[in-house]
């Protein structure tokens, strides 16, 4: 397949800091496996979203594949070339300049201090492209429109608090792209924004995803976004993918209990649901990550676990079409 | 229908401020049956949240609400003084879930110790009656009673909130206001919350008003819907009514921009442009920049609501367009 974005085995584990008391004692040294064994090919011009509760390790797979974070083990591969051991101003800074981050909240990712002129040219100051004053001016004038900041000139050399939410966020997004990137983390680019701002950024992100050649990891919470941007969906629990496939398959027919009770809890404009009681087959939150359930880790709030749930942990296996981390997927109901 | 619990006439609050007289609530009519629940759904900044203040009292200067009625129980709670609406109308008759709840417990307190401070302030109740009365009410939200010893700290996002929602209902209130009672939780944990509110409200007959921007989750809860823009109601009616069968173009639009699970879109509907600044709202009717459907009268009159298909539309055209 020819995929630009690969990751094998891609593992990111936090190591929890004790007090020197407690070190003395002998305590064993706590780890949050934030990002365990994740494998994922991504196709050019496609998305995929990474779905799952917070604390599930979502943000933190985001930051590995942006190389903000190093991988503890497994590899980044990026166009078919291993970028988990890249460092320094060489190799590191292009690959920084290929894959580009939209963060979540506009209103905290952007200097109150810089105008859009100045947050936009930031990127090629950094790398050296872009030319003269004048030419950068032409080419953040035509990033600015091509996220429909227009006219552009009346947005050019606006302060953030100048701008609404939604403007900043597009911003955000020219920041992304100026430097003509092939691949894009999105992480939770529309959660801050309002329904009609947020259906707006979804248009615009998906038809850059064809004019630019883009491709896409989608991060998310808000499921019902990732039917309409994403191609792939990977449902994330405690640090490991579930449940991951086709979009439409996944979201009509989820076999891993896990996204099952998700998809239940997700809230559909249907007003019959008034009187009804929601059935929702998972309770409690998701357990501290220092000290994951043995087994499969979803046993524990699991309404079919079984005995070897406990003991055997399931792996990623192909069923009706998509790939499911359960010992029964396919026969629970 | 039954005896009105709540009945709102021309509710109208505007800020005073500098820069001029912010427009931010217009004439907003509505009432609440026992046992009802009115969602209110709107853009950010279109006057949710300054409803919600105006019917407990409490809008902050340079706020003040300048006409209109809010009638509970035979009482006019606008025209109150501070003193008297502390006595008779919060906790007592109206309670409310503030937005990011979550945030509003003290760090340094037990829950208990702040859960039996309204006990002790309106009905004079301590000691181990309070703990008992709280106590029961946390059961009631589905928590161990064990909660009432902790601190907040000690607690999950989702429990805040229970905690929250339980001591809004210790002095039994006839109307609960939930202003983004589910804003910053996970999803199952929204879910949950959202089936407790839904059981407090067969249960204890509570009215409940719920103000979010969320439509999706405004279906699970409301039996009325009102469309708020830019201050003033665009559509008010049955929820089943106004989600099968928009009439006001806003309306229209802002259901078509959800993104669904269940269903491919190619393109999301946008309403194009931003909500305006209510100091100095468009004239006539104050969706007619944004709308697509807007004609020449829209630009000079503002659209009395007016009955079609069983709800109030303020739209010279509804019925006509969509």
């Amino acid at each position: 397949m020819n995929a630009v974005l690969e990751a094998e085995n891609l593992k990111k584990y936090y190591t929890v800091s004790q007090s020197f008391f407690s070190r003395m004692l002998g305590s064993q040294t706590k780890q949050v496996k934030a990002v365990d064994e994740v494998n994922f090919q991504i196709p050019r011009k496609n998305a995929m979203a990474v779905v799952g509760e917070s604390g599930c390790g979502k943000t933190t797979l985001g930051k590995v594949v942006m190389r903000l974070l190093d991988a503890t083990d497994g590899k980044l591969i990026m166009e078919g070339k291993d970028v988990t051991e890249l460092s320094g101003s060489g190799e590191l800074k292009a690959y920084r300049r290929t894959t580009q981050m939209i963060f979540q909240d506009p209103f905290s990712s952007m200097d109150p201090r810089f105008t859009a002129f100045n947050t936009l040219e930031e990127p090629m100051d950094i790398h050296g492209t872009g030319g003269s004053y004048e030419e950068r001016r032409k080419i953040i004038m035509n990033a600015l429109e091509e996220v429909q900041l227009t006219p552009a000139e009346e947005f050019i050399d606006r302060y953030p608090h100048m701008l609404s939410g939604g403007q900043k966020q597009r911003v955000a997004i020219a920041r992304a792209l100026i430097l003509n990137p092939d691949f894009i983390v999105a992480d939770e680019p529309t959660s801050m924004l309002d329904v009609s701002v947020r259906a707006e950024l979804l248009n615009l992100m998906k038809d850059l995803m064809e004019e630019e050649n883009l491709t896409y990891l989608y991060i998310t919470h808000d499921i019902s976004t990732s039917r309409f941007f994403s191609d792939s969906i990977s449902v994330m629990y405690l640090g490991k993918f579930v449940e991951k496939g086709e979009v439409a398959t996944v979201l009509d027919d989820p076999l891993h209990p896990y996204s099952q009770a998700l998809l239940k809890a997700v809230p559909e404009p249907k007003p019959e649901m008034v009187e009804v009681i929601k059935e929702l087959p998972i309770t409690g939150e998701v357990p501290d990550a220092t000290n994951v359930p043995p087994g499969c880790r979803f046993h524990p709030r699991c309404p079919y676990a079984q005995d070897v749930c406990k003991k055997e942990e399931p792996e990623l296996r192909e069923v009706e079409g998509r790939e499911v981390a359960c010992h029964f997927a396919g026969e629970v109901p | 229908m039954a005896n009105p619990v709540l009945d709102v006439r021309n509710l109208t609050t505007h800020y005073f401020t500098r820069k001029g007289e912010v427009q931010a609530l217009d004439d907003a009519s509505f009432d609440l049956a026992e046992g009802e629940s009115l969602g209110v759904a709107g853009e950010s900044g279109c006057g949710k949240s300054t409803m919600a203040f105006s019917l407990i009292n409490q809008v902050q200067p340079p706020g003040r609400v300048v006409e209109g009625e809010v009638n509970i129980d035979g009482i006019n709670a606008v025209q109150l003084s501070e003193t008297e609406t502390r006595n008779k109308v919060r906790w007592k008759r109206i309670s409310m879930v503030f937005q990011g709840a979550m945030d509003i417990l003290t760090p340094v307190y037990t829950v208990g110790h702040q859960m039996k401070e309204p006990l002790h302030y309106h009905q004079g109740i301590t000691g181990d009656e309070a703990r008992e009365k709280c106590e029961s009410i946390l059961r009631e939200v589905g928590l161990d009673k064990e909660i009432f010893t902790r601190y907040p700290h000690e607690l999950s996002g989702g429990q805040k909130q229970r905690v929250i929602i339980a001591t809004s209902l210790l002095l039994t209130p006839t109307v609960l206001i939930a202003d983004e009672p589910t804003t910053s939780l996970d999803v199952v944990v929204e879910a949950q919350i959202m089936n407790l509110l839904k059981g407090l409200k067969k249960e204890l007959g509570i009215s409940m008003i719920f103000i979010t921007h969320d439509l999706s989750i405004l279906s699970e809860v409301s039996n009325k819907l009102s469309i708020m823009y830019a201050g003033k109601f665009a559509e008010l009616g049955d929820a089943d009514k106004i989600y099968n069968n928009p009439k006001h173009p806003y309306t229209e639009k802002l259901l078509a921009s959800i993104p669904r699970i269940h269903k491919d879109v190619e393109r999301l509907e946008r309403i194009p442009g931003a909500p305006p600044n209510l100091v100095d709202p468009p004239s006539g009717c104050r969706f007619h920049p944004r709308c697509t459907y807007a004609e020449e009268v829209c630009q000079k009159k503002v659209p009395e609501p007016r009955q079609v298909e069983g709800r109030k539309v303020a739209c010279h055209f509804a019925g006509e367009v969509t």
